[in-house]
Order: C-alpha cells, then structure tokens, then sequence
C-alpha cells in the first residue's frame, strides 16, 4: 500500500521539533473526535503579520503515524520560514491532501510532505495529516495574524475538509480546544 | 436446522448456506481482496430475506400506514402492525409495548425526555400519582449510569441532568473491563430516579449482571433503562425475564434496515409518560386549543412511520429465530474463543476488556504495542479486513482504559473461524511494518 512510505514511519518514529518550548506567542489544543488524537501545538514568532518569521512550532502529540509524521514534517518545513511561506505550504498540503490521489504534491513547497500524497486516496486519515497544521494555523490566529485571506486557499477545491480549516481558524478565538470536524464519529 | 444440538456453533455447510444470504460478503474489496468484515458492532449486513420484504413491501402493499381507508392502506397499516407483532415476540413482549423509534438513540432519548416533559404543567394530568411521580425528576434526584456507556446511553442522560438539575453519577469499571458493583448500594441509593446502562458493552465486549443491578434499583424504587444494541443481535433476550422497566435496540445492527429502532416499556409505564415528539398520529384529538394523545404505542410514533423499515426488521426477527438465537450466540461465541486465543499467543497485543470468553459478547477490542489503532485498521483494511478504529462513541470508557482509542473486531452469525485466521494473519503484518517487533 502506498500509505506508509519510509518516510512517514520515520517521522512517526523520531518526530522532529517534538516538545513543548519556551517562549511561544499562542498555544492552541487541538482534537479529532474520531479517534481521540490530541495535539497541544505552540507557535513563536518574529514580526508582524505575514512577513513575521516562524521562530519556532513545538508540540505534544498524541495520535497515529500519519497525524505524528504530519506535525513532524510540518514543523521542520515551517520553522525558520515566514508566516506567509508557511502558510503556502500549508494551502499546498491541504490541496494535495483533498485531491483524492490527484495531486502528488510539490517538494519545493512542502519538503517531505509529499510523502503524504497517497493519503488523499483514505478519506478517513486526510484529517490526521491535517491535525497539526490545522493547530498551527489556529496558532498563528491566536498570535494575532490574519489568515483568512490566504491567496492559495482560493485555489483548493472546495470540499467539507476545506470549508471546516477555514471555520475553525475563524471560530478558534472563543475556546482553545478544538475538535476537528471533518468526519465525526458518533 | 433443527437436528443439530440447541448450543452447537454452525456446522461449515450452514456457515456456507447463511453467508449465501448476504450478497455483500461475496465482494471484494482493496484490489481484489475477499471482504473479511468482522465491524458487525457497527452495522450488521443485511440477508436478502430482509431486502427482499421491504421490496415486497414497496412493490405491493406501499402506502402511509394508519392513514386512509382504501386497500392498499389497510395492507400497509397490517403490514406494519404485523411486524410490531413479529417484533415483540422476538424478545418476548407484548405487541402495543413495542414502540418503533428511528434507532436505538432516539428511544433512549424518548424515555430520558420523558422525565423532563413530565415537569411541564398539565404533563401528567389523569396519571396515577404513585406512576406520576416516578417520571418526577429534579434537584436531590440522582440519575445513574455507568462508564462503559455508548454516548447515545450517555449524553441523553447528563443532558436530562442539566435539563432538570437532578445529579448524574455512574458505576465504574474494573481494570479487567466489568462494572464495578462494589459500591453499587452507595451509587444507587433512595436519591436515585433512573438507572440506565448498558446489556452488553460495544467495546469490551463485556455482558452485565444485569440482575444484580435491576435487583438494587428496584429496592430503591427507580426505573431501569437497558441498552440492549449489543446484546439482540447476539443472544435469545426476553425482556420479561430481564426484569428491567425500558428496553432499546437497534435494528441495524442485527440484520435489520436503516433507520428504525426499538423502545420496548412496561405497558403501565409507556401510558404514564407524555410524548417525545409530536405532530400528526400521535394524536386522539386535535382541537385548536389543545391536544390528546393516543394510546402507547402511537403516542410515541409521530409522523408516517417506517413501514418497510419495520417489515424489514421483522424479517430480520424472523431470520434470526430461523438460526436460532441458542445457536446465534454459541456460534458468536466460538469465533470470540478463538480470536482471543490467537490474540493471547501475540505478546505485543493487549485485549481491552475482559480475556476470557466468560460472560462476553463478540466484541474484541485491543491495542497493539507501539502502533496507534487507526494504523492498525489502515493494515487490516489493506488485507480486506474490515474492522473499526477508534473510541467507538464510548470516549470515557476508553479514558477510564487508559488508552485513547482501540481496535474492534465484532462478531455476527455469518462470520467464520477462517475469518478470525485472516483478521489474526493481517493483524501480524502490523508490527512489521512499523518495524515494532519479529
């Protein structure tokens, strides 16, 4: 099966940037209520807004392979890199994830994460690789920048995946814990 | 099948001759892979005998049942009213104690907002008081659960609880995957008004003493609630026997249609309580100033009822006597033996609930050392084997577990000894994927 590629298990195994650090701007708590994954995401940053540099994502995570390796490659591939940069990559690996096997990804834009390409074809996990950067993106709402008009998510096909990303960056203000609703359990 | 012994599992000819039924489990799946489907827990697959009568139903008897004088209404209403009969000696009960829900999630609800209508003026107007007060429910009343529940016996309850300002408590459970009845005199006490739980637990597997804990409530004067989803599929119940005062089921899960569900009550009981939901026949008479409901079980049956569901479920009823129920569970429970041997003799699995086959139902949960079950579900789906991953409505029951989510393997009476080895065969892929352990 084209799921677990090396890379995954890797990261899944030894998740980079692992660890909740000091200091940190927002701190967001994030769940999938399916199957009860949790990740405490926190998120430092140099500047202002979309130019503001990611100095730092740290995290404690529970939940399988797939949402471990996703927030492992994650924060390696947004670290050191603007707000705007991360959040391209971000727009990239949301539509490469909602392609159902259509979109094999860009390297240049989401480093490993292409390895997450055959999740697209498991409606299922597409919200455990989107765990972590659904936290991430509620982060830096939290820190005080505007995402809601990222150029690329216009771009995404829409879907209920998409549609809920969007309303929980939006709606994340009230309360920190959030339950991811992409496909509930009952 | 007469001629084989009452508690003897299926012979491999029967085994053949039941899953002959059920075109679904001839289908492959994942690039050709037999379809291994052990999710019963979740829905059951359905025999064309079901299908077949609620294409009878549609294709000659269709029409809105208790409505209308003309013939084919007439049919529909007998077909319908047939099935409640059908239904009701199934689990031993009495036809207008029977009432139709559409799942077993809106018959809890049905009996939980009937404490908390009952607090409406004029709710119980007409009702013996003795009766009246047993719906009473407010501050000072305690409403009694347990933490194995599935939510839909969960929520209902602690919403009743925040509705009403009565106290929700519960049984807790044992490290092996049992109620805790240590304490069952100081959590069911004189405060108690409600005692809900569940026949079998979705997860565990585990089958309550359900005796020992009617046995408390009634000292106490509370009404009992049983879950019974996991258990009618899979066992003879007779709810007389059981003693409880409010019976719910599913038919999905045993064989039967979508979107309907059963709530067997104690007739007595069913009269005292208002309606859940209202509208058109639910009613006796409708004057623009108010309204007078219908008798149970109609008074709960508002809006045009599931007539080919309740055909169909009656089908089920029927195919299910035809196995045999004695049979049913010996069957179910000759696969639940050998699953949990072959999982004993794998030291990187640990079963969540009880290890032995006694007092347990065919749901196997368990987690593999290391791997997290959706990853392990993701393996077994590969291979074609259908299982389900995660906290299976039941979050608190695995929080009290110690484990965020879990695997579940379920039994029914199509499943097969060969159906374990394949489950057990993928399942060993798993560690070596994730280069755990061999």
């Amino acid at each position: 099966m084209d799921l677990y590629q090396e890379i995954i298990i890797e990261h899944s195994k030894r998740p980079l940037h692992a660890g909740l650090r000091e200091p940190f701007n927002a701190q967001v708590h994030h769940v999938n209520s399916t199957c009860g994954d949790e990740v405490t995401l926190r998120v430092q940053l140099n500047g202002e807004g979309r130019s503001a540099v990611v100095a730092d994502v740290s995290y404690d995570a529970v939940g399988c392979s797939i949402s471990t390796a996703a927030t492992s490659v994650l924060a390696d591939e947004v670290i050191g890199h603007s707000v705007k940069e991360a959040l391209t990559s971000f727009a990239a690996m949301r539509r490469m994830l909602t392609s159902k096997g259509a979109d094999p990804g860009d390297e240049d834009e989401i480093g490993d994460g292409v390895a997450f390409a055959g999740v697209s074809k498991y409606p299922a996990r597409v919200k455990c690789a989107l765990l972590g950067w659904m936290a991430f993106t509620d982060a830096l709402t939290q820190a005080g920048v505007d995402i809601t008009t990222t150029p690329a998510s216009h771009s995404v096909p829409s879907s209920s995946e998409n549609n809920v990303t969007e309303t929980n960056a939006n709606n994340t203000i009230r309360d920190n814990t959030i339950t991811s609703k992409i496909m509930e359990d009952s | 099948m007469s001629d084989v012994a009452v508690g003897a599992a299926f012979t491999a000819q029967e085994s053949a001759a039941i899953r002959s039924d059920f075109a679904i489990l001839s289908r492959s799946v994942r690039a050709g892979k037999p379809l291994v489907y052990l999710d019963s827990g979740a829905t059951s697959q359905k025999p064309r005998q079901v299908l077949d009568a609620e294409r009878v139903f549609y294709e000659q008897h269709n029409a809105a049942v208790h409505r209308g004088a003309h013939q084919l209404a007439e049919e529909a209403t007998d077909a319908f009213e047939d099935a409640r009969q059908t239904v009701a000696r199934f689990i031993g009960a009495q036809t207008q104690e029977v009432v139709f829900t559409k799942n077993a999630t809106e018959a809890l609800n049905l009996v939980a907002y009937a404490f908390s209508n009952a607090a409406a003026a004029g709710a119980m107007d007409g009702v013996d008081p003795a009766l009246a007060a047993r719906f009473s429910l407010g501050a000072g009343d305690e409403i009694v659960i347990t933490e194995m529940e599935h939510h839909s016996n969960l929520v209902p309850w602690q919403e009743l609880a925040r509705r009403t300002g009565a106290t929700l408590r519960w049984i807790g459970v044992t490290d092996d995957g049992r109620l805790d009845l240590g304490d069952l005199d100081t959590v069911i006490t004189d405060r108690t008004k409600v005692v809900a739980f569940t026949h079998v637990s979705n997860v565990l597997g585990t089958i309550n003493p359900v005796a020992a804990i009617v046995d408390r409530a009634r000292e106490v004067g509370a009404l009992t609630v049983l879950d019974a989803c996991q258990s009618v599929p899979h066992m003879a119940v007779d709810v007389v026997d059981l003693g409880v005062d409010f019976v719910a089921f599913s038919g999905h899960k045993m064989f039967g249609p979508l979107g309907i569900g059963v709530l067997w009550g104690r007739y007595d009981l069913l009269a005292a309580m208002p309606p859940f939901l209202t509208g058109g026949s639910m009613i006796e008479v409708v004057r623009m100033e108010g309204t007078t409901y219908a008798d149970p079980p109609q008074r709960f049956e508002a809006g045009v009822p599931m007539a080919a569901q309740a055909v169909g479920l009656a089908a089920a009823c029927d195919y299910l006597t035809d196995l045999g129920m004695e049979r049913v569970s010996a069957h179910e429970h000759v696969l639940t033996e050998a699953l949990l041997d072959g999982l004993a003799q794998r030291p990187w699995v640990r079963v969540i609930g009880p290890v032995d086959g006694k007092d347990r139902s065919g749901a196997v949960a368990f987690v593999v050392d290391g791997i997290h079950p959706h990853d392990v579900g993701q393996i077994l789906d590969d291979d074609g084997v259908a299982v389900r991953v995660g906290h299976h409505c039941a979050w608190p029951l695995h929080r009290r577990m110690n484990v965020t989510a879990t695997t579940r393997a379920s039994f029914a009476a199509y499943n097969t000894v060969a159906e374990v080895d394949a489950l057990l065969t993928a399942l060993d892929r798993v560690p070596v994927m994730f280069g755990t352990v061999l």
